[in-house]
């Protein structure tokens, strides 16, 4: 924990893992050294079903860029998500 | 199995040379990936050299499994406890003492999360005759850096450190940085302990780190690991 930048919230879905699909209650959100991607630090997220043990995990390393396109594209999807729901497309 | 902090039975590798002894003793921190293939390769590498050597697991309470998973778990809470490290490390101390081919000489390394909590257990735990911090991140702390699990940055228990310090550091490394090992160095000048940094201009975090491509210098790992034996031969050999 060479960074100290790390934050978690709750989540409700599912993510797929090493065996298969499993619920989601919380993501971890981090920037540290990296478990696999070749840099020094990276942007982790985890999804997690933390009761179920730490094997239930599907994990991300971002370069920074990479990660800010990610949230921009989930926002931006999330906008047309919101839209949708409310009865904007025909 | 190994009684850590509070009697808790903790996982531990250890490695032993062949021999009746006496022999000294290691006992190596993980880095923040967690108790992982590297470290039981350096457990082995250390008993190779001729000490009995141990590494603790220092996530063991979190959970078992790919050591990654177990380090994903850990981080997101923030660490482990620096107190409990120290416990750890003591259980770990004494009981490589205890043993039949135990010299009683006893040195403690680590890298990255591992190097901090070497030098934080040399400070505050069981006196060792020799620590060994490689590019320990945080060793070297603000306040900003500070929180509940690890309160107090290591440096300023340096005036308590009971032993020699062999320093490795990268000047590429961001953390620690060239001026955070500055500030090891005078403290350690500071209070007239007895150290020797090394510093690699070519090299960043964890350069001994063959299994990471984008982190291993083997020429700054392979004078590193001879900077190693060199000072724990001179120490605790």
């Amino acid at each position: 924990m060479c960074t100290t930048i790390s934050d978690k919230a709750t989540v409700a879905g599912s993510g797929k893992g090493a065996s298969g699909w499993f619920e989601l209650d919380h993501v971890y959100v981090g920037y540290d050294h990296p478990f696999h991607a070749q840099f020094d630090h990276a942007l982790s997220i985890d999804f997690v079903n933390e009761a179920a043990g730490p094997g239930s995990r599907v994990a991300v390393e971002l370069d920074r860029e990479s990660a800010r396109t990610l949230a921009n594209r989930i926002l931006a999807t999330l906008d047309l998500a919101d839209a949708y729901e409310d009865g904007a497309p025909s | 199995m190994v009684p850590g902090d509070g009697g808790d039975q903790i996982h531990a590798y250890f490695a032993k040379p062949v021999g009746d002894g006496p022999f000294p003793g290691m006992v190596l921190f993980h880095h923040m990936p967690g108790w992982d293939e590297l470290y039981r390769e350096f457990t082995h590498r250390f008993a190779f050299h001729g000490y009995l050597t141990i590494s603790p697991d220092l996530y063991c309470r979190d959970g078992h499994g790919s050591p990654d998973d177990v380090a994903a778990k850990v981080r997101a809470a923030g660490g482990v406890p620096d107190d409990r490290v120290v416990g750890d490390s003591d259980g770990c101390v004494r009981f490589l003492r205890s043993l039949p081919s135990a010299s009683g000489k006893v040195g403690l390394m680590g890298t990255c999360s591992g190097g901090r909590h070497a030098y934080l257990a040399a400070c505050r735990g069981e006196p060792v005759d020799a620590v060994i911090d490689c590019w320990g991140g945080r060793v070297v702390a603000g306040s900003d850096d500070l929180t509940e699990k690890q309160p107090v940055a290591p440096v300023d228990y340096t005036a308590d450190l009971p032993c020699p310090v062999l320093g490795l550091f990268g000047d590429e490394d961001p953390r620690p940085s060239p001026a955070d090992v500055d500030a090891l160095e005078a403290a350690l000048r500071e209070h007239d302990k007895s150290y020797e940094f090394h510093r690699y201009p070519d090299a960043g975090h964890g350069f001994f780190y063959h299994d990471r491509p984008a982190a291993y210098r083997a020429a700054a790992a392979v004078d590193g690991w001879q900077k190693v034996w060199a000072f724990l031969d001179r120490t605790i050999g």
